[in-house]
């Protein structure tokens, strides 16, 4: 029983640095912040193009990387809820973000994809207008991106 | 409180793919109300889905994220009966975590 609770609890440890070494790895922790909780980073969600939004990521330039895919619709009649899924065919690949070029932030959301998970996320998202959407990949330490135009019939932000 | 998630995690091909609907306005903080004062942002900010004591997928959002967000992920491993469990935070520090039981696919 109690050797039963300790390795229970040995196994949650491992789970949390597991996570959290991945998030500092993946440069969106401060080194100093690395052994607190899941760090929501506020510099790359307040980023206003996609170089600064890269680097608050903690990435240098990314490369145009047709082993990304993106899958969208290519026009949007309501932008409050578009769907959008990205596949990453790129080895290695740690983390996939999704930026809306013309949003008032560009940055949408960050998944840090830990082994044993697909590189593959889907989800909805809003857009301001007609837009280029950036899957923004990071591999083996290096950030690549693809972009896709979505037209806008009605837009995701004002009322 | 917060509504529950509605979890679908279903095993196929040694993989488990993830379905989650969460319960959230995802309110941007750009939208003004009838009286023309600005809604405050409240948003989901990280999202953590856990399987066997192990994390599968962690996410930070912003508040351009849909309202009620969807998500998709799929893993390796997993067996039906097995629990896998997400959990959110948002701006305002509220938290909830939901789980379901691997169905078989």
């Amino acid at each position: 029983m109690n050797g039963n609770e300790e390795r229970r609890k040995v196994i949650k440890a491992g789970g949390g640095i597991g996570l959290l070494g991945l998030l500092a790895a993946a440069g969106l922790l401060p080194a100093g912040e690395a052994l607190a909780q899941q760090q929501w980073n506020s510099g790359a969600f307040g980023a206003r193009n996609l170089a600064d939004a890269v680097k608050a990521l903690g990435g240098t330039p990314p490369a145009e990387n047709k082993a990304i895919q993106i899958t969208a619709p290519d026009i949007a009649e309501n932008g409050l809820v578009v769907p959008v899924s990205v596949t990453s065919n790129i080895p290695k690949t740690e983390s996939i973000a999704i930026l809306v070029e013309k949003n008032p932030n560009l940055l949408s959301a960050v998944f840090e994809i830990p082994n044993g998970t697909d590189p593959f996320v889907s989800t909805r998202v809003k857009l301001a207008e007609s837009t280029d959407v950036y899957a923004l990949v990071k591999a083996d330490g290096k950030y690549y991106f693809l972009k896709k135009e979505i037209k806008v019939t009605l837009g995701g932000c004002g009322g | 409180m917060t509504d529950p998630m509605r979890i679908r995690a279903v095993a196929k091909d040694g993989k488990v793919d993830v379905r989650v609907l969460m319960s959230h306005e995802m309110e941007t903080g750009q939208r003004k109300d009838a009286k023309g004062v600005l809604v405050p942002a409240w948003y989901i900010q990280t999202v953590t889905a856990t399987y066997a004591g192990r994390t599968v997928l962690s996410a930070q959002w912003g508040p351009s994220v849909s309202k009620n967000p969807f998500l998709n992920f799929r893993f390796s491993g997993g067996k039906p009966g097995e629990k896998v469990g997400i959990t959110w935070t948002d701006n305002r520090g509220e938290k909830r975590t939901d789980e379901t039981a691997i169905t078989a696919g």
